[in-house]
């Protein structure tokens, strides 16, 4: 499902590179978490698999599609089969929570009737049935990170990627949304999880990949945060 | 429903941000006022040059003391010359009677001119009016002619005065429409600033590009066809005061301007206030936003 080959990634004017000769392959339905310090390169293969920075030496394959070579015409097509979340949501603060995810649909060309049927669905999913017109300053940050799991995952995308998901939330809620992306990986979504929090790590007995200075130092089936 | 959110946001769009708009319309609008102009002037004067120089007289001023024998020559190798359609002679009375009625209002000047000094004349209407040189050349020789006139040299300072309003209706277009493009590529900029969180989430949702950027794009248009709108109302203005009051003594002068031109001036206006708006906000669009 993803396969990153021989990958480096040196930034213009950084001493050493961000990533450095990283080989890894993920196969469908896998829940993988990439761990390691700040600055390890970590967050820079989220943004390779988003076609939002090219590697600057290797081959990434996504999908079966090859995004080394993708022209930047392609990225919108690609990302409809890419979920994404963040640390920090990204809900646009005047929309509901109906309205951020049916927003995600529309704007690649779905109709309001598919948003009717398909949006109360996901919203129920993730445990928010009946907070579907709260406004995101309504909501807890536990609610706002499910909403954006609802938002990544309306779609059906093959693959979940979530940078640091749970950066901003206590550890009770931090497992709740742990708990979702679990139940979404079941549905044979791969799910790609880069995070510093051990406690997870240590709970969810999913495989790690830890990477120090742009390095894979470990890659472990069933690992702890270590 | 796709269409219907594109326009909605277009309204919102403009709406956002009132007072640029206005500005955006209004420098767009007196840019194309101007290009309106220049181009009404320019169809005038071409078909001015062709009017008068299609009409164009040659006048053959003989001198004072011409003989008889000179004048028949003259009349004689008129009447051959195959370029010269009809020629008329006008004696030292008729010049004067044109005299008079060139300079009726000066009755001092009148009386001080005896018609006897007047020169008698031949009027030449020529069979291709463009030729006017040669006969000037070729009978400005002649014994017994003073010189050979034609309106030639008076309709070019006219139509040099013309080409200085064209240019300087160009030039001032062309200025406010360097303004235009900065206004529409500064308001674009802050459309675009204020919904960078819909952008993010659309360029991470996968939205088209056109998608995303065909509302700032068509804000951009749309200002530019208003503003294109007030132009024609501008030009419109121009013809009702300008052209048909106050320099509606020039009438002879001047072609008319008819409201098929000023109409004919539109799509002009419309398409170069729009193609400029589009441009300018896609290129604003793919620097701001890297879609």
């Amino acid at each position: 499902m993803i396969q990153l080959e021989q990958v480096t990634k040196t930034y213009p004017k950084a001493s050493r590179p961000s990533l450095d000769n990283v080989s890894v392959a993920i196969e469908k339905g896998e829940f993988v978490f990439f761990i390691g310090p700040s600055g390890s390169g970590k967050s820079t293969i989220i943004k390779m698999l988003l076609h939002e920075v090219a590697p600057s030496k290797g081959r990434i394959i996504v999908n079966g599609k090859d995004v080394t070579s993708m022209r930047s015409w392609k990225r919108p097509a690609f990302r409809r089969s890419i979920g994404c979340v963040f640390q920090d949501f990204r809900l646009l603060p005047n929309r509901t929570a109906y309205e951020n995810v049916a927003f995600a649909l529309e704007v690649i060309g779905k109709t309001k009737a598919v948003a009717r049927r398909v949006v109360p669905e996901v919203l129920e999913l993730v445990g928010l049935g009946g907070k579907e017109h709260r406004y995101p300053q309504e909501l807890s940050g536990g609610e706002q990170q499910r909403v954006a799991v609802a938002r990544a995952f309306v779609n059906r995308p093959l693959i979940l990627l979530a940078d640091e998901p749970t950066g901003n939330l206590d550890p009770d809620t931090s497992i709740e949304i742990m708990r979702l992306l679990d139940r979404i990986n079941r549905t044979g979504t791969t799910v790609v999880m880069v995070t510093h929090d051990s406690n997870i790590v240590n709970q969810m007995r999913r495989r790690v990949i830890e990477i120090e200075s742009g390095r894979i130092v470990r890659d472990q089936a069933r690992g702890v945060y270590g | 429903m796709r269409l219907k959110y594109v326009l909605s946001e277009v309204m919102v769009g403009l709406w956002r941000n009132v007072t640029m708009t206005i500005a955006m319309i209004i420098t767009m609008a007196v840019s194309l006022t101007m290009l309106g102009a220049s181009g009404l002037i320019y169809v005038k004067v071409a078909e001015m040059k062709e009017l008068y120089f299609e009409n164009i007289e040659v006048s053959i001023f003989l001198e004072t003391e011409v003989t008889e024998e000179q004048k028949t020559a003259i009349q004689a190798e008129l009447d051959a010359d195959p370029l010269i359609e009809s020629v008329t002679y006008v004696n030292k009375e008729e010049a004067y009677e044109v005299f008079e009625e060139m300079f009726r209002d000066s009755p001092d000047l009148l009386s001080a001119i005896d018609p006897e000094v007047l020169p008698e004349s031949y009027r030449l209407k020529l069979v291709n009016p463009q030729e006017y040189e040669a006969i000037g050349e070729q009978y400005a020789e002649i014994e017994g002619v003073d010189q050979v006139v034609d309106k030639s040299s008076v309709l070019d300072k006219i139509f040099k005065l013309f080409a200085a309003g064209q240019n300087i209706a160009l030039v001032a277009a062309i200025a406010m429409a360097v303004a235009a493009l900065l206004l529409v590529a500064n308001t674009i900029q802050v459309a675009a600033y204020s919904k960078r969180r819909e952008v993010a989430v659309m360029k991470l949702v996968g939205a088209s590009n056109w998608f995303i950027q065909a509302p700032f794009v068509l804000e951009a248009v749309v200002a530019g066809l208003i503003g294109s709108l007030l132009g024609l109302g501008a030009l419109a203005g121009l013809k009702v005061f300008l052209f048909d009051d106050a320099l509606s003594a020039l009438q002879g002068l001047f072609a008319p301007v008819s409201w098929g031109e000023v109409l004919l001036a539109f799509p002009l206006m419309a398409a170069v206030g729009g193609l400029i708006s589009a441009i300018t906000a896609w290129v604003t669009l793919r620097f701001y936003l890297r879609v």
